[in-house]
């Protein structure tokens, strides 16, 4: 036991105690605690183990900075790994445990770690572990130096994001930053201010001090009352600023409900803010450093503001018998807080030889020892601090002499201070030495400024000592903490230097100095002022790693907002869905629609359901929703002229109410897309596109009008969603259009194959092509999507007595591969050229350049080698289709060897009663009737090369 | 994140907005009459500066317009937003 409760002060509620378990084991706290502070006044010492060596540790800051009590938050799908204690607020039955301890606190079995210590110096994984393959060894090292456990179910919780426009964001809710907004405040600007934690006032919070003539609790309430009634002030708490990008954006990290007990918990867990303020101001205060000394990480060794923070926002005293180790002014008055409170002081130890008069006469008024000119040469004990040893410090902070044993449990430290300076280097801001703090100050900088502790305005008039390490030895300690989340002593900085990793850059990642997931909010000057002296150099030489987003861990959740499981992208729905979901058809996303497969009858296979479907478009007539294909109007005097650009083929030649089925490149000479183009009029195209690609083909068509073509007339638009589209398909198609007696002649001679029209059906206004992807007679009929219903059920209705079967997206395919059609991405791939698919005559005969041709031609693209697109027959006598990616190999292998292609896409075909596919193999179109090999995963197919086109080549039943 | 003056909408942010790389890239006149090496600068050799850039944006969550801005690539300050015709303004680096 050590700590304890006052039965006054501090910002809690004594009426309202609360329940928690530490460790499986009940405390108890009160309303307005953090964990941290809540242990601390139970006089729970030993919060964690440490990383590397799993050291007793307890607890050194009273804020994110606090680098020993990370714990794992709740359990099940609730938990929550690497919280610090001091942020972590408390609410009733809040259960929580120390990561790194197995299988407790108390008896931790790789403790042994501590005792070899000394074999374990920093990079002793990388050197040892190296040989014979690192990966052999990094999962059990992982699990020995891991943190907490992530969690394993998913995430029971929602987070919401938003975004705010300011005049100016205040970040931080000391007095700096409270006077920094009363101020913008009072000019008429709008003005957010937000604060990581629960509480406003920052470090004065609670403390005796005066603001203005008052108490800093009156100050601070009466400030924010002012604030809080002002229409232009925006207040947030429990908000942490965690970023600042580019251009000024900074990203917030609200927790709406993590100080709830979870039962109450509802809505949103956290939310993300994303604000742009014209001017950006930096209160985030400064963050104190530890002494470095030998032992320093034992339990009861405490940073001297911490132990401030505890006593004034919570009531609680750190210890029963308090030694303060300092070189500066700061950690005198918390000895004197301390004191006036109650505490036992046993010494205030200071560096310097002359502390002010002030401090010493106060001291002396409070009968407390001082002992100037020494500095701690080690604490002692063991899983609790029972002593420190102090003696006589040089400058360069060797211990000479003599030293003596101050019986204390409790060791305040004090190494001096540090701006928070992450998110002014976030936004790439510079950053100068201030000699007299021994640390890092802003630079001003374009859009944002510092105030406060973060601009270093605590300096004193003379400079600190640099009391970087302290040991007996003159040789920094390895046995002296510096980064206590990450185990660095700073033993192990002096082993770096002398392995010459001497840039900081090098330093930090040969030590992991400052890559814990504090970032080294306590350590990294420290590490950098110990490498300043071993080399000789200027702190300012040795220079700083850049702080990064996040200042503090932030769950995936808050980033990831809606966009998880449906919320990830919008499902689009055809204009027919809920026929087709009444109907019995089984639905598969393709390319985000969600389309029929097929739809299988009662007791009927999904395969048994394509089967049926594919002979029943070949024998009579089926129904096929296509409103996903991709439609874009191109319209405008230079409509033809540019689409002659866009296309392998010419456009310019169609004659009104025509169709062509195109190709487009990218102009790396790869196919892009296919589809049919039909002229409306002469100015006037609406052009196909393969379904899900119509916004990337508008765009890329926009793209070359604004960026290339710009003086050329052209309207682009995507009217994909604007017509819903009816295929009806088979030979039984004309007697089912005519049933819902179109206003157009569709006679065989009237209305060819590859042709379309604008008219009524059935009263709608719809345009009709007669283009085919079946191979049968096949009419698209495209209605406004409002109409949807209307053309759909005239369609049921008069198809009804030609058996007019509803087939799916699996039957479409199945009969294209029988037709030999190209399905872009299946049968072509990032670098399939129009060549290698039977396009190498049109583009001949084509004398125009067009986007992609020049890139087609170099001479990659000219060798006879290369694959082509060709059909497979299988000649094994095996039914079985040939498996999609099979590679296709020389007729004489008997091994697998280097591949000549493979199969781009293969099925069963229902017309043939034979297996089909298609494939790309080198030299394809010159071999026809070649046998090949097939091997998939060790099973070998015989197959024979043909064309592509398996049924009806001559297109009559197109024609029909 | 940067903030983007598209000169349209005016000040919006970067996610909103394409980076269509450095502009202008010209498009050889004549393709055919155009041997591998030119033909490679043009599809894929880019100046890829560190400091003062030219690079064309697309805003394609929001008007669809094309255009040009000046940035510098160290610091993201933009230094100019012009048209997509428009000649490269006279600048000077700020890295
Ligand atoms: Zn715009």
């Amino acid at each position: 036991m050590s700590g304890y409760r006052l039965d006054h002060g501090g910002d809690i509620d004594r009426t309202r105690p609360l329940t928690f378990h530490w460790e499986g084991k009940s405390y108890s706290g009160f309303s307005g605690d953090t964990l941290a502070s809540a242990l601390l006044a139970s006089g729970v010492r030993m919060v964690g183990r440490s990383f590397k060596y799993h050291r007793p540790r307890g607890l050194i800051g009273a804020g994110l900075d606090e680098p020993n009590a990370i714990v794992q938050l709740e359990q099940g799908a609730q938990t929550i790994p690497n919280l610090k204690a001091p942020y972590v607020e408390l609410y009733e039955g809040l259960s929580a445990d120390p990561v790194n301890a197995w299988p407790s606190l108390g008896f931790d079995l790789l403790a042994v770690n501590g005792l070899l210590k000394r074999f374990i110096p920093a990079a002793f994984y990388y050197k040892t572990f190296m040989w014979p393959d690192w990966l052999l060894f990094e999962p059990a090292i992982r699990k020995a130096a891991g943190l907490g456990t992530s969690p394993a179910l998913p995430d029971p919780d929602v987070y919401a994001q938003t975004s705010a426009h300011t005049d100016v964001l205040v970040v931080g809710g000391g007095i700096a930053g409270l006077s920094a907004a009363l101020y913008a405040a009072q000019a008429g600007k709008t003005v957010m201010l937000v604060t990581g934690g629960a509480h406003w006032g920052g470090r004065l919070a609670g403390t005796s001090d005066t603001i203005e003539g008052k108490p800093a609790r009156v100050w601070i309430e009466d400030t924010l009352r002012t604030l809080a009634a002002m229409p232009n002030v925006t207040l947030k708490a429990r908000t942490l600023a965690t970023g600042h990008y580019d251009h000024g954006m900074v990203s917030l990290c609200e927790r709406l409900t993590d100080h709830l007990p979870l039962e109450q918990r509802s809505g949103p867990r956290q939310r993300l803010w994303r604000v742009r303020a014209d001017d950006l101001i930096l209160a985030s205060g400064a963050i104190e450093r530890p002494l470095v000394f030998r032992g320093n990480d034992r339990p009861g060794v405490m940073l001297a503001g911490a132990a401030r923070a505890y006593l004034h926002r919570y009531g609680v005293i750190a210890g029963r018998q308090v030694v303060v180790a300092t070189n500066n002014d700061s950690a005198w008055q918390a000895a004197f807080d301390l004191a006036e409170a109650g505490a036992r002081l046993v010494a205030i130890v200071d560096a310097r030889n002359d502390p002010s008069a002030a401090l010493l006469d106060r001291a002396r008024s409070l009968g407390i020892p001082v002992h100037t000119g020494m500095a701690p040469a080690a604490a002692r004990g063991g899983r609790s601090l029972r002593g420190v040893r102090i003696g006589r410090v040089s400058r360069e902070g060797r211990i000479e002499g003599a030293t003596q044993t101050l019986r204390c449990d409790t060791l305040l430290v004090s190494g001096g201070w540090n701006p928070a300076v992450h998110l002014h280097s976030h936004g790439a801001g510079r950053l100068t030495l201030d000699t007299n703090l021994q640390s890092f100050t802003p630079i001003a900088a374009a859009g944002h400024r510092s105030v406060g502790g973060a601009a270093g305005d605590f300096a004193p008039a003379a400079p600190i000592p640099a009391l970087w390490s302290i040991s007996e030895t003159g040789e920094p300690d390895p046995e002296a903490w510096v980064d206590f989340q990450n185990d660095v002593t700073a033993g192990d900085i002096a082993l770096a230097a002398r392995e010459n990793f001497r840039s900081v850059e090098h330093l930090k990642r040969y030590t992991t100095l400052g890559m814990a997931s504090d970032q080294g909010k306590t350590s990294n000057v420290s590490g950098i002022g110990i490498l300043g002296t071993l080399l000789d150099r200027p702190m300012q030489a040795i220079g700083t790693t850049k702080f990064r987003p996040p200042y503090d861990p932030t769950p995936f959740g808050v980033f990831a907002g809606h966009r998880v499981g449906e919320g990830l992208r919008p499902r689009r729905r055809l204009a027919f869905h809920d026929w087709h979901s009444e109907n019995g058809a089984s639905l598969d996303e393709y390319g985000g629609w969600m389309r029929p497969a097929a739809y299988p009858r009662a007791g009927e296979s999904e395969e048994d359901a394509v089967r049926r479907e594919v002979l029943a478009v070949r024998a009579g007539v089926g129904l096929f929703e296509a409103s996903p294909l991709g439609k874009i109007e191109v319209k405008g005097p230079d409509a033809a002229a540019f689409l002659d650009r866009m296309y392998v083929n010419t456009i310019s030649t169609l004659n009104v109410g025509r169709c062509r089925y195109a190709i487009m490149l990218t102009e790396n000479g790869t196919v892009f897309d296919d589809g049919v183009v039909t002229r409306l009029g002469e100015d006037h195209f609406l052009v196909g596109t393969t379904s899900g690609h119509a916004g990337a083909i508008a765009e890329a068509l926009r793209e070359w009008l604004q960026c290339e073509w710009t003086t050329m007339q052209v309207l682009v638009e995507d009217v994909t969603t604007c017509w819903a589209v009816a295929n009806i398909a088979g030979p039984k198609a004309r007697d089912v259009l005519a049933a819902l007696e179109p206003d157009v002649d569709i006679s065989g001679a009237a209305f060819p194959h590859m042709s379309a029209r604008t008219g009524h059906v059935c009263g709608l206004p719809a345009r009709i092509a007669r283009v085919s992807f079946t191979g049968e007679l096949s009419y698209e009929i495209a209605v406004p999507w409002r109409d949807a219903g209307a053309l759909w059920t005239a369609l049921v209705e008069a198809g009804a007595p030609y058996g007019l079967t509803p087939f799916g997206v699996e039957a479409l395919m199945t009969m294209r591969i029988e037709k030999g059609f190209l399905h872009v991405g299946s049968d072509t791939d990032g670098a399939t050229l129009p060549q290698d698919i039977g396009f190498g005559g049109i583009m001949r005969k084509k004398t125009q350049d067009f986007v992609g041709r020049r890139s087609s031609l170099r001479s990659d693209g000219l060798r006879a080698d290369r694959r082509s697109l060709v059909g497979l027959e299988v000649t094994d006598g095996n039914p079985a289709p040939l498996t999609t990616g099979a590679h296709v190999l020389p007729a004489t292998a008997a091994a697998p060897q280097p591949g000549e292609g493979w199969v781009t896409s293969s099925t069963w075909s229902p017309t043939l009663e034979a297996p089909l596919a298609l494939a790309l193999v080198e030299r394809g179109q010159d071999r026809m009737g070649d046998t090949v090999r097939v091997w998939d995963l060790g099973t070998w197919r015989e197959a024979r090369i043909t064309g592509l086109c398996r049924y009806d080549p001559e297109g009559a039943r197109l024609d029909a | 994140m940067l903030l983007i003056d598209c000169p349209w909408c005016g000040p919006r942010a970067e996610s909103e907005f394409r980076c269509g790389g450095e502009s202008p890239i010209v498009r050889p006149a004549d393709p055919a009459a155009t041997d591998d090496t030119t033909w490679a600068d043009y599809m894929f050799f880019r100046d890829n500066v560190k400091g003062l850039g030219f690079e064309r944006w697309h805003h394609r969550y929001g008007c669809g317009l094309w255009f040009n801005i000046a940035r510098d690539t160290v610091s993201h300050r933009i230094l100019a937003v012009y048209g997509i015709t428009d000649p490269r303004p006279a600048l000077e680096g700020e890295a």
